[in-house]
């Protein structure tokens, strides 16, 4: 017989537990409705094929298979994959220009930070269709518009995405910057050390928690990117391939596992959904890796 | 006398800093000007003359907002309203049973607790296109006409309308779609509730019973009050998750019936050939005004809301 020891809230214990139902119950329903029946069928449907759920039929792993085949899907990932680095260098040097900046105790600090934390707060619907507003107003001198040519759509995107998320990141990195401990600051400076030094050696050094959390937030939000990607360009322009398919060259991955779920071809739903788990693996592994990351920097100091 | 000129040299390059981030600070207010312009702007002057202002011939004074009241095929209201709803109801829903459930997670050490405390933290990683179309799904299936609806009906109560979908709670209405935010968000909540609670001594709970408290009432005149600042955190990333979402409305609520402001800006181009681009911007100047109200009014609460959601990926 194992007798429990009794936990540190002993005498709370037994009368909380005759009320679990009431704490948890409302809770675990809504969870189990909007989480894990439809993850769990999401997984059971990504080996099926069906236009409906209730017709689906048992075929294995051919739909990831057809997944990986499809040159859209393929195509989407890199370009996903390119559009998340790109941003994740840019957001984050400017982030981090930005707030070291501001905490130096110039003037105005305080307007600007709520300046550039304002884009934030407008949905990414919203957001796409300013953006696409502004670029064909310029483009428009050319005879041209984001819509034509790729490379608009790919940079368009990068500066909204720069634009709505330096704000964010910034408010991080000022967290970070503050945390900093003056002393150290002021010991570097008793002994010589140059403002470039001071930041490269003492600063970035002391701030790593937040240029990890803020790397890998960027890189997810720029895999996961969807309503601005939809808002702005829905994936133009479009290249015809030879066998008749086309690839939509401004798509990204969410876009595309959307557009093969709701597009035209209703027979490929069960490879959408094994797309999505893909997806989920992708997006699911990332965030593991940054979790891991942080509790080693954490065990560290 | 170095000293002194190193002084003044710092001061100067702090002042040449101020100018520059005060000019990044107007090239970054820039697009909602240009939103501000446009719409009183005709449209066909919207996409030529983009960056002027609206004077003389281009002036369209208020008719942009007045046609976007109605442009679309749906009144704009009625997104306004259910935006508003759904964003009031789910977030108020996600505090009270995320924090009682996280509080009785936190305090309770069973096997059960944590498996829906790992379920939650697991839930926060999962990409929505991962679950969006079996969970459109589940709540068509327990919408309107379903499982609920067929009970009333067999009981002899023929139930439609507006006032069946308030009643029944249809997962596809606005009225019901807050239970699936309440699922798929419990998450982060969840996860930032515990956290908080831990920190909580527990001797303050412990006197309350003595004091003859049950555990209802101790979790509601004791601990609810000391939750209020991860309250404030975890309410304002719900409301802006929410007021923003699309996907999840989109693909959720009958669209003929029900909209959202996301879903109405998105349905203004998406369903013509043509778009009335001043309208739009007029539509998309209405839906930000109030946010960028909220944001100056709550701007201290909402800065550290995020810094502290953010810090839990």
């Amino acid at each position: 017989m194992k007798k429990k020891k009794p936990s540190s809230g002993g005498g709370l214990r037994r009368p909380i537990q005759k009320w679990g139902w009431l704490f948890l119950g409302p809770i675990t329903a809504a969870f189990a409705l909007g989480f894990v029946w439809p993850f769990l069928q999401g997984i059971y449907l990504s080996l099926c094929k069906f236009r409906l759920i209730k017709d689906a039929q048992f075929i294995g792993f051919g739909n990831y298979l057809s997944a990986f085949q499809d040159a859209s899907f393929m195509h989407s990932f890199w370009y996903t994959a390119v559009f998340a680095i790109v941003s994740l260098v840019l957001i984050n040097v400017l982030a981090f220009t930005v707030a070291y900046f501001l905490t130096q105790g110039i003037r105005g600090s305080n307007l600007y930070r709520t300046v550039f934390f304002m884009p934030n707060l407008i949905g990414g619907i919203v957001l796409g269709y300013i953006w696409s507003m502004i670029f064909d107003g310029i483009l428009s001198r050319y005879s041209t518009s984001i819509l034509l040519e790729t490379k608009y759509g790919f940079w368009g995107l990068i500066i909204l995405m720069c634009w709505q998320q330096i704000g964010y990141m910034m408010i991080i990195y000022i967290a970070g910057l503050q945390a900093v401990p003056e002393e150290m600051l002021e010991a570097a400076r008793i002994d010589g050390a140059s403002k470039s030094q001071t930041l490269f050696k003492v600063t970035i050094p002391n701030v790593m928690p937040s240029i990890t959390i803020c790397t890998f937030l960027s890189l997810t939000n720029g895999f996961k990117l969807f309503d601005q990607n939809l808002a702005l360009t829905a994936g133009q322009p479009f290249v015809i391939q030879p066998d008749g398919s086309s690839i939509k060259t401004t798509e990204m991955l969410a876009l595309n596992i959307y557009n093969t779920f709701y597009g035209q071809n209703t027979a490929s739903k069960g490879v959408a959904q094994a797309k999505a788990v893909i997806f989920f693996v992708l997006v699911a592994g990332l965030g593991l890796a940054q979790l891991a990351f942080t509790r080693k920097r954490e065990v560290q100091q | 006398m170095k000293e002194k000129n190193g002084l003044a040299a710092e001061r100067r390059t702090k002042t040449i800093l101020s100018v520059v981030l005060g000019v990044i600070c107007v090239i970054y207010v820039l697009p909602v000007l240009t939103v501000v312009i446009n719409s009183f702007k005709l449209n066909t002057f919207v996409k030529t003359d983009t960056f002027s202002l609206p004077t003389g011939e281009m002036w369209a004074g208020f008719s942009n907002f007045i046609k976007g009241m109605t442009f679309g095929n749906y009144p704009f209201w009625k997104s306004v309203f259910y935006s508003t709803f759904i964003t009031i109801v789910s977030t108020a829903l996600i505090l009270l049973f995320t924090s009682m459930a996280a509080w009785y997670i936190a305090r309770v050490d069973s096997k059960i607790c944590r498996a829906i405390y790992y379920l939650c933290v697991f839930s926060m990683v999962v990409p929505f296109q991962m679950v969006m179309y079996t969970l459109s799904k589940t709540a068509d299936s327990i919408g309107s006409g379903s499982t609920i609806g067929n009970l009333a009906g067999k009981l002899g109560l023929s139930v439609s309308g507006p006032l069946a979908d308030f009643a029944l709670l249809p997962l596809n209405t606005p009225y019901g779609i807050p239970i699936v935010y309440l699922g798929f968000g419990a998450g982060l909540a969840i996860f930032m509730f515990v956290g908080f609670v831990k920190s909580i001594p527990l001797e303050i709970e412990e006197a309350a019973a003595i004091d003859g408290c049950g555990p209802i009432r101790t979790y509601f005149s004791v601990v609810f009050p000391m939750l209020r600042p991860t309250m404030i955190s975890v309410g304002i990333l719900e409301i802006m998750w929410v007021w923003n979402d699309y996907l999840l409305p989109y693909l959720v609520l009958d669209i003929n019936k029900y909209r959202t402001i996301p879903i109405h800006i998105q349905y203004l181009k998406g369903s013509y050939g043509t778009v009335d681009l001043g309208a739009t911007m007029a539509l998309i100047l209405l839906s930000i005004i109030p946010v960028i109200i909220f944001y100056l009014c709550c701007q201290k609460y909402i800065i550290k809301g995020v810094a502290a959601g953010a810090v839990k990926g």
